[in-house]
């Protein structure tokens, strides 16, 4: 269905010796025929362009006043960004359009003016889209609304952003029912879901555009000069000969996984920077003064490398990119996929990306990776039911515009995909909640927050209890953070960014430790600020985010499985890996497609258990917490454990035998039941689910500067709930979010169903090839030892005793958890 | 459940893992910080907590009185999360709290969150109570001696095997002995906090609550030190 463009549009498109793509007039015909779409096309092809195309076309032949496209992006920076590239067509053409923006960033009185006068185009975030449809001219603002564009669909959907943006769209479908929607996605394994995610009825009865692949990328492997890696994930081995690439290109990003190896890449990369490259830092914690200046560099051409985190995965086109460099193992073919997409953006020429793995199983995942990208075989979650948490804040919100009937409420939430199979008792528990709490027996009629007048429609009970839901608008709970400030002889500095708190109590006056790129001394903690200077010397440390390790895709250790399962793949690899997957196969075995393998060895005086699961770093932790409960129970005595994403490795004062005992699926209930009364990931899971819901604010007028004094501790709430209404909703919403995120309990639970009779165990005299690597992570990565919190409260008075003498002042020993260390870095490596 | 025991101010007392003080001697228990009627008092913000705060805290404190039966128990101040929390509490913690007060001997020393006497309630409400050489005060004064006291909230954080455990603590010295709060929405405050260690010049120990037992250290071990 190839329609044309009308003029102006075709003379401006030729003037810029362009021709509009097929899918860009594709786009066109459905919104003209008022049919909702989703486009798949890869970044840079246009694809933006074609989202708001039929609305410029469509304001060309009607101009009109008053808010005709809503545009939502997950990232506001994405939405300034747009309005920028906008105003170019809409200046050149003359087009009768005015558009603007409105984050949490845009000014109270232009907020005001919004309102009053909206403009055609409102370029928007979900949290503020969310907001605009609680407050009470909601129907106004929106009644007259044509359509809405949903941009970088894939990022958004399956997370709860996309929850509440999906929830906010069932909205709007209420307020503008003929209002149609434009989905703009990259490449997704899971197309039906987005169709249905899309479609303003839920039924997936939106049309699917899709725009032709580019040219497939041109990746390929470097490996660092000399010994390979057996262990470590930060890849500065590979710092030489990355500067050696990002010299011969025009600009280079450099990807890495984490913060933390951002700001190591960033300092091993200077070190050997004789000539003095613009080579800049950009990741998530940076002030964002300082990533916008990284950026605005990026764009005029004057840097030759960012070393960046997921912080430049999506969004902006920065055009230049003439390469991209991925440190560590990429974790996911769709990933991997979208960072590569960062280079050159031009359809019909290939994008160039080069993979750095810093270890040998990671050679084994790029390399799987490069096969996945060949393939096309993208991976990514199936889509999830929507959260019950992002429900109860919606419904307050919408208790905010005006009251509503419960019976409309549910059939317009249920229009929302993530919702569409939500039943109605929970639904009704969701708004009880939102209520009075929704708890049984201790009704809290005085203080309910919702009231039902004599139709049986909800209202909400005063103006402070809208204020306090608009306040809390946002489903992003991050850890408590404390801003890093430089403070120099003159006094004080700027802001260079924020740490979690954790790390701040790590530090003592006078430790060193890198940050934005730098080099810093630790002077004081002041209210929620760390003050430091430049310089400082020793051994540097690195703050480490929680939650910040994606784990490998199901998909990619699948195909990781098969590639170590056929030698006969094997000529890929370097001789290094070859030779360790050939002694691995004569003195044990390899792991199979489909089973376990789980070796045993005993190895100085503790007893060894490696089992080979390949479900990721958050699926084995949880084994480890779980088996090691077990072990416990069978009298193996277990000393700790650590986890990759690949591997999973206990050790204990005993010989484990029973392994296929141990591995019963059984796993998943007393213990796991036991397990979750004291699991920090449980409570750091309610927490965020107790904010989101609205049950503690986080952001109270004003209290800010007390924070410390006003929050309440969710981990006191969830002892309580726990103990007196096990199946209250929100701890059903903190079971169902465990079952992915931190405990990836999901997961877990399907491997064991796989692996049911099909463990095969190897009882060896010594440690195996394959088991080199994890050996080598203990000690580096946090060890958790399986005991409770008492037993290690009390293994910690005791090693102080042992090690005190009467009345002498000691300082013990501490092993600092999730702090990569430099010095260490360079030992095992070099 | 093991108690402590603690030689303060020539006398001896007893620790409870609990989170109560016990003197043997003058049949006395302490606790501090119950902040009854926190969960009522958050609802009526709008912050609808779980309801069951105060029912949990007479729990356990229904508990360490059936297993110490002391003739008197001090309440150390903030013990309703403000001044009308006691006309909040539902009939059945009503009457919960009123068999507790009738089996002892109740002193409510008066705290910034409940300055002026619970209404209602049975007991002696005081500004500071004396027995012996001991004060019971809600908030402790630098620079006194034989100073029991609570209203910080202190919690400690102590690195064990690469990770860090952090529980509500007693904190002793030689002059005073700060209790934990007892309450269950009453949160903590890190003993490092300049507002603790200020009442503790010359470092002191850390007694931690466990479920069996008292985990003791020192002040200066609650820090991570240097590696």
């Amino acid at each position: 269905m190839l329609g044309t463009l009308p003029e102006p549009f075709a003379g401006w498109f030729a003037g810029r010796g362009w021709a509009p793509r097929p899918f860009q007039l594709d786009v066109l015909a459905a919104a003209q025929a008022r049919e909702s779409v989703l486009l798949i096309a890869p970044t840079g092809g246009g694809k933006t362009l074609a989202g708001f195309l039929p609305s410029l076309v469509a304001l060309h032949a009607a101009p009109r006043e008053g808010l005709h496209t809503l545009y939502v992006s997950p990232l506001k920076a994405l939405a300034t960004d747009i309005a920028r590239n906008l105003a170019r067509p809409v200046q050149e053409m003359a087009l009768p359009v005015s558009i603007e923006t409105r984050t949490g960033d845009t000014p109270a009185n232009r907020r005001q003016r919004q309102r009053q006068q909206p403009p055609n185009f409102l370029l928007t975030t979900p949290e503020s889209l969310t907001l605009l449809l609680s407050l009470a001219d909601a129907p106004t603002l929106f009644g007259g609304l044509t359509a809405v564009v949903i941009d970088e669909v894939h990022a958004l959907a399956g997370s709860k952003r996309g929850d509440q943006l999906a929830l906010g769209l069932a909205r709007l479908a209420s307020l503008a029912p003929r209002a149609r929607r434009i989905g703009l996605s990259a490449t997704v394994p899971h197309r039906r879901a987005l169709l249905a995610y899309i479609s303003p009825d839920g039924s997936g009865g939106a049309r699917l555009i899709e725009a032709p692949d580019g040219a497939p990328p041109a990746l390929s492997m470097m490996l660092p000069e000399g010994h390979l890696p057996w262990s470590g994930h930060m890849g500065l081995a590979g710092a030489p000969a990355i500067l050696e690439r990002i010299r011969q290109a025009g600009l280079t990003i450099v990807f890495v996984n984490t913060r933390a190896q951002a700001e190591l890449m960033f300092q091993a990369l200077w070190k050997l920077n004789d000539t003095t490259l613009p080579i800049a830092l950009h990741h998530g914690s940076l002030e964002l003064s300082l990533r916008r200046r990284v950026e605005a560099a990026m764009a005029a051409g004057s840097l030759r490398a960012v070393v960046a985190t997921s912080s430049l995965d999506l969004g902006i086109d920065w055009g230049g990119v003439d390469q991209v460099i991925q440190v560590g193992a990429p974790k996911g073919v769709s990933r991997l996929l979208q960072r590569v997409g960062r280079a050159n953006h031009r359809m019909d020429e290939p994008s160039r990306a080069i993979l750095v793995p810093a270890n040998r199983f990671e050679v084994l995942e790029c390399e799987a990776a490069m096969l996945g990208v060949a393939a096309r075989e993208l991976d990514g979650d199936p889509p999830r039911p929507g959260g019950l948490d992002v429900l109860a804040q919606h419904l307050l919100c919408m208790a905010c515009s005006a009251p509503f009937h419960p019976d409309a409420m549910y059939a317009e939430v249920s229009r929302a995909s993530p919702y569409a199979g939500l039943t109605r008792q929970d639904f009704d528990a969701v708004l009880r909640f939102v209520e009075d709490g929704g708890y049984a027996l201790a009704g809290y009629e005085r203080y309910r927050k919702l009231f039902r007048d004599s139709e049986g429609r909800m209202h909400v009970r005063g103006e402070r209890i809208a204020r306090q839901a608009r306040l809390n608008i946002g489903t992003i709970v991050e850890a408590p953070m404390l801003k890093v400030r430089l403070v120099g002889k003159r006094g004080r500095g700027g802001v260079l960014g924020e740490v979690e708190e954790y790390f701040a109590n790590l530090l003592s006056p006078g430790d060193t430790f890198m940050f934005a790129g730098r080099l810093l001394r630790f002077h004081r903690l002041h209210e929620t600020v760390i003050e430091c200077s430049e310089g400082g010397a020793g051994d540097p440390m690195v703050p480490a985010y929680a939650g910040a390790r994606l784990p490998l895709t199901t998909n990619l250790a699948d195909r990781v499985r098969a590639l170590l399962s056929a030698p006969g793949s094997w000529d890929a690899f370097p001789e290094a890996v070859q030779e360790w997957l050939r002694v691995q196969k004569a003195r044990s075995r390899l792991p199979g497609r489909a089973d376990l393998l789980v070796e045993t060895f005993p190895r100085g005086d503790r007893h060894f258990l490696v089992a080979y699961c390949f479900e990721g770093r958050n699926a084995h932790q949880t084994l480890g917490l779980l088996l090691t409960r077990r072990m416990e129970r069978f009298g193996y005595a277990p000393l700790g454990f650590v986890a990759t994403d690949y591997v999973l490795a206990t050790w204990s004062a005993h010989p484990p035998h029973d392994i296929f005992r141990l591995f019963e699926q059984d796993m998943l209930g007393d213990d796991l039941e036991a397990w979750l009364a004291e699991s920090s990931m449980l409570r750091r899971t309610f927490r965020n689910v107790a904010v989101v819901a609205g049950l503690i604010e986080r952001n109270h007028p004003g209290a800010e500067k007390t924070r410390r004094q006003v929050t309440v501790n969710s981990d006191l709430i969830y002892d309580v709930l726990r103990r007196h209404q096990p199946d209250h909703i929100l701890l059903r919403a903190t079971r169902a979010d465990a079952a992915g995120g931190l405990t990836d309990l999901g997961r877990l639970a399907a491997m064991l169903a796989r692996v049911k009779g099909r463990i095969r165990h190897m009882a060896l005299s010594r440690v195996s090839p394959l088991a080199v690597p994890v050996l080598l992570e203990i000690g580096r990565e946090s060890v958790r030892s399986a005991g409770s919190e008492d037993a290690l409260l009390a293994e910690a008075e005791e090693l102080v005793a042992e090690a005190c003498a009467e009345n002498d002042p000691y300082v013990p020993r501490v092993l600092r958890p999730n702090l990569v260390r430099q010095r260490r870095q360079a030992d095992l490596f070099g | 459940m093991t108690p402590a025991p603690l030689h303060f101010a020539g006398e001896r007392l007893l620790l409870d893992p609990a989170g109560a003080l016990v003197w043997p001697a003058a049949q006395l228990l302490a606790v501090a910080d119950l902040h009854l009627e926190k969960g009522t008092a958050y609802a009526a913000r709008g912050e609808l907590l779980p309801p069951w705060d105060t029912r949990t805290t007479l729990e356990r404190l229904a508990g360490l009185l059936r297993r110490w039966r002391p003739r008197v128990a001090v309440a150390l101040g903030d013990s309703f999360h403000d001044d009308r929390g006691a006309g909040r509490l539902a009939p059945g913690e009503a009457s919960r709290l009123a068999a507790m007060t009738a089996s002892a001997h109740f002193i409510w020393v008066l705290g910034n969150h409940d300055p002026s006497p619970p209404e209602g309630v049975a007991g002696e409400p005081v500004l500071e109570y004396r027995l012996g050489g001991i004060t019971f005060r809600h908030i402790g004064k630098a620079g006194v001696a034989g100073e029991i006291c609570g209203h910080h909230h202190p919690k400690a954080m102590v690195p064990a095997r690469g990770c860090a455990v952090s529980r509500p603590c007693f904190v002793a010295d030689s002059q005073r002995v700060m209790l934990p709060a007892f309450g269950a929405y009453a949160g903590g405050l890190d003993v490092r906090h300049p507002a603790i260690a200020a009442l503790f010049p010359r470092g002191g120990r850390v007694f931690l609550l466990g479920r069996e037992r008292l985990f003791s250290f020192s002040l200066g071990q609650t820090r991570a030190g240097a590696a």
